[in-house]
C-alpha cells in the first residue's frame, strides 16, 4: 500500500482548464501548511502583482502532520497574496478538506491564471479524473444552500471548498468555506480576502473526492504510535482542553472583559456592561437548557479530542449556527453594542452564508456605527447592512471590503486594523503583546499569528511584550506548518518532544528538540522576504496612530510598546 | 478584611459567581483559592483589581480577586 502513495504538487490553470501533477521540489519537501505556502509564494508569485489579477496564485496545502487523525492536527492552509494587506496571507481551517487532500497525495494545489470570461465553475478533483462544470445553477447562492446541492451531485463522501456570493463578488472580507465532519460548510479560511482571490479565478467550488486514496505512509510506525499516544494523553490531560470542550472559545469573553480588552462599541471601551449575557458561561447554560440540536461541544475535524466547537441552537432547539466563536461574539456583539447571543448567532449565520470573515465584517459594522449608518445595539439595522453586503449594493460593497476600506470611505479615523486587516477581539492597548503581533506580523490584525493572552505577564505593561509576541508568533507559525490547531498547542507544549518525534517517525527525518521553532522561524523568514519584495518596510509594522493617543477605558491605557523594540523583533531572521 | 471574589467558567460550578467574603489580614490570592477548594494548578490567571497578579500576592482590604481556569485560544 504505502509504496503506491504518490505525493505530488497538483497545478491547475483555471484559464486553460488543465491539471498537471508535478514531483515535489526538494526545497518544498520539508514544509507543509503555512510554511509551504510561504515557500511557494516566494518561489512562484511576483510579489508586486495585482492580488485579483492573473499573476496571483491561490494555493491549498495541508500541514505536515495531516492525515493520521492526530487530535486537532488535520488543518488545511490556504494562501495567496492578500487583496486586503497586499502581502503574504495564510488562513487555515478545520473541516475535512485537508484530510482529503492528504489521502489523495496532494502536497499542494496551486491554482493559477484567470479566465477571460465571467462564468463560474465547479472543479472536481479525484484520483481518476478532473471535471469542470459550469456553476450557473449555484452562482449567487449562499454556502448553506450550495453545499447540499454539490453533495447530492458528487456524493456524500467528498470534501468541498466553496465560495458564497461575497467571494464571487471579490469582496475583501470573503473567505473559503469547508465542510465540517457533519458536512456543514462552516469551517472557513476566513481572513485576508482569500475568497476574493478564488472568485477572481472564477471557481465557485472545488470538490475533493479521495476515493481510492490512502493514508500517507509512516516511516517508523512504532515510534509514531508512541509519540501519538504521548501527545494525545497530553491533550486530554491539559485543563485548557476541558475548558474549551465545555465553553468553546467563548470562554474568552469574560477573561477579556476583566482585562479591559473586550472590543466594545468600535474599540472605544475595553469592557462591556452586558458582557455576562454574551459570555461563554451564559452560552453553555443556554445550550444545556435548550437541548435539541444544541451542543456545547463539537469536533470540527474527525480525530479531534478537544472538541472546542459547538452547535448553537435557538429556543426551538433548531440550529442557529455552528460554531459560535469568541471572535465572532466579540466583533458582532460588544463591538456593536449588541448583547443578545441569538441575534449574534443569526448574524453569524448570514455572514457565513455569504462566505465572509465575521471579524472584518464585524469591525466594518463597528466603523459604520461610528459613522452614523447604524445605532449601537441596533441589530435589525445590522442585519439590513449585512443584507446590503449580500446584494452587493454600493453600501454593501463598502462594508464587505472590510473595516479599513469602510473607514476610509466613511471618514472614520478609529479603525481597528493593521496592514489592512481588522483586529481580532483583543484590544491591543490592554493586551499589548497581542498588539505587538498585530503590528509586526506579516499578516496584520490577526490573533492567530500570535496571541499572548495566556502569557503570565501584566498585559497592560509595555515591558516584555515584544519577547512574548515573538515566542507566540514563532510557535504558531510552526503549528500552522504542521497543520496543528491553535488549541493543540497546549498538548504539544506539555509533551515537549511530540513535534520532533512525530515528524521524525512520519518522515524519517532527524529533527532536533527545536523542531517547532525551526519550522516557525523558517516560515516567518520566508513570509517577511515575500513582504519585503512586495514593498513592505518597517513603516508597515505600525499600530494605528489613534491607538497610541486615545486612552482605552476602563484602565485608560494607550498602546505604548516602544517602536524601536518592535522593529527589531525578527531582525535576526532577515 | 473584605475581599470580593469573582469566579469564572468551571470555577463557578458548585461555588459562586461574585461574592464579598471575610478573610484574615495578609491573606494571599492562593489562600483565597484554597478556601474555595480551587487547586493552584488549575488556575490559569489571577487578577487583583483586574490586573495580572501572582498567586502569592498578599491582598489588601477591599481588593477584588478574579480567578480563571486556564484559557488561551480564540
Amino acid at each position: 500500500m504505502a509504496a503506491d502513495y504518490d505525493l505530488k504538487v497538483w497545478r491547475v490553470n483555471v484559464r486553460t482548464q488543465t491539471l498537471t501533477k508535478e514531483p515535489v521540489p526538494a526545497s518544498w519537501e520539508r514544509l507543509g501548511g503555512r510554511g509551504l505556502l510561504a515557500r511557494i509564494l516566494l518561489d512562484e508569485i511576483e510579489p508586486t502583482c495585482e492580488p485579483l489579477g492573473p499573476k496571483n496564485k491561490l494555493v491549498f496545502a495541508p500541514g505536515l502532520l495531516v492525515g493520521h487523525m492526530l487530535s486537532a492536527s488535520d488543518r488545511l492552509s490556504v494562501g495567496a497574496k492578500s487583496p486586503l494587506s497586499g502581502g503574504f496571507r495564510e488562513s487555515n481551517s478545520g473541516g475535512s478538506t485537508g484530510l482529503h487532500m492528504t489521502s489523495m497525495g496532494i502536497k499542494a494545489l496551486i491554482l493559477e491564471d484567470r479566465p477571460s470570461d465571467a462564468a463560474f465553475w465547479t472543479l472536481y478533483l479525484s484520483l481518476r479524473e478532473v471535471r469542470w462544470k459550469r456553476a450557473d445553477d449555484i452562482v449567487g447562492m449562499g454556502v448553506y444552500e450550495a453545499a447540499p446541492r454539490l453533495l447530492a451531485e458528487y456524493g456524500n463522501k467528498v470534501a468541498i471548498s466553496l465560495l458564497g456570493p461575497g467571494g464571487e463578488n471579490q469582496l475583501g472580507t470573503a473567505g473559503i468555506q469547508n465542510l465540517d465532519k457533519e458536512r456543514v460548510p462552516g469551517r472557513i479560511n476566513a481572513r485576508g480576502g482569500l475568497g476574493a482571490v478564488m472568485g477572481s479565478k472564477r471557481l465557485k467550488a472545488i470538490v475533493f473526492d479521495d476515493e481510492g486514496g490512502q493514508k500517507p505512509p509512516i516511516k517508523d510506525p512504532e515510534a509514531f504510535k508512541k509519540a501519538q499516544k504521548a501527545y494525545t494523553q497530553a491533550v486530554l490531560a491539559h485543563p485548557v482542553s476541558h475548558t474549551y470542550r465545555d465553553y468553546g472559545t467563548a470562554a474568552n469573553v469574560l477573561v477579556c472583559d476583566a482585562l479591559g480588552a473586550l472590543p466594545t462599541r468600535n474599540f472605544s471601551s475595553g469592557t462591556f456592561e452586558q458582557a455576562e449575557s454574551v459570555s461563554g458561561e451564559h452560552l453553555r447554560d443556554l445550550l444545556l437548557k435548550r437541548g435539541g440540536e444544541s451542543n456545547t461541544s463539537h469536533a470540527c475535524m474527525a480525530g479531534c479530542t478537544i472538541r472546542c466547537s459547538n452547535i448553537f441552537g435557538g429556543d426551538d432547539g433548531k440550529t442557529i449556527v455552528s460554531p459560535l466563536e469568541y471572535e465572532t461574539i466579540g466583533l458582532l456583539g460588544p463591538n456593536l453594542g449588541i448583547a443578545d447571543l441569538d441575534v449574534i448567532g443569526r448574524m453569524n449565520w448570514e455572514i457565513n452564508d455569504i462566505g465572509l470573515d465575521t471579524i472584518d465584517v464585524g469591525a466594518a459594522l463597528g466603523v459604520a456605527c461610528d459613522a452614523g449608518l447604524m445605532k449601537w445595539g441596533d441589530s435589525e439595522r445590522a442585519m439590513e447592512l449585512i443584507g446590503e453586503i449580500r446584494r452587493n449594493t454600493p453600501v454593501g460593497r463598502i462594508l464587505g471590503m472590510g473595516a479599513t476600506m469602510a473607514g476610509k470611505v466613511l471618514g472614520i479615523e478609529r479603525v481597528p486594523a493593521t496592514k489592512g486587516l481588522a483586529m481580532s477581539a483583543y484590544d491591543p492597548r490592554a493586551i499589548k503583546g497581542t498588539g505587538v503581533t498585530f503590528a509586526t506580523s506579516t499578516q496584520g490584525g490577526d490573533h492567530t499569528s500570535g496571541l499572548t493572552l495566556r502569557v503570565k505577564i501584566d498585559h497592560r505593561d509595555p515591558k516584555g511584550q515584544v519577547a512574548a509576541s515573538r515566542t507566540a508568533q514563532i510557535n504558531i507559525a510552526g503549528y500552522d506548518t504542521l497543520g496543528a490547531c491553535i488549541m493543540s498547542g497546549f498538548g504539544y507544549a506539555t509533551s515537549p518532544n511530540a513535534v520532533r518525534d512525530l515528524l521524525n517517525a512520519r518522515y524519517g527525518w532527524n529533527m532536533g528538540d527545536d523542531a517547532l521553532q525551526v519550522l516557525g522561524k523558517e516560515t516567518i523568514r520566508l513570509e517577511r522576504e515575500f513582504n519585503r519584495r512586495a514593498g513592505f518596510t518597517r513603516a508597515h509594522d505600525r499600530m494605528p496612530e489613534w491607538m497610541t493617543r486615545e486612552a482605552l477605558p476602563p484602565y485608560d491605557v494607550v498602546f505604548d510598546v516602544p517602536q524601536d523594540e518592535m522593529d527589531d523583533i525578527f531582525s535576526d531572521l532577515d | 478584611m473584605e475581599i470580593t471574589v469573582r469566579l469564572y467558567l468551571t470555577f463557578r460550578t458548585g461555588r459562586l459567581r461574585t461574592e464579598t467574603r471575610e478573610y484574615p489580614a495578609g491573606v494571599t490570592a492562593a489562600a483565597v483559592a484554597r478556601s474555595l477548594a480551587i487547586r493552584d494548578a488549575d488556575i490559569g490567571m489571577a487578577l487583583v483589581n483586574n490586573r495580572q497578579a501572582e498567586l502569592e500576592q498578599e491582598l489588601r482590604p477591599g481588593d477584588t480577586l478574579s480567578l480563571f481556569p486556564v484559557v488561551g485560544g480564540g
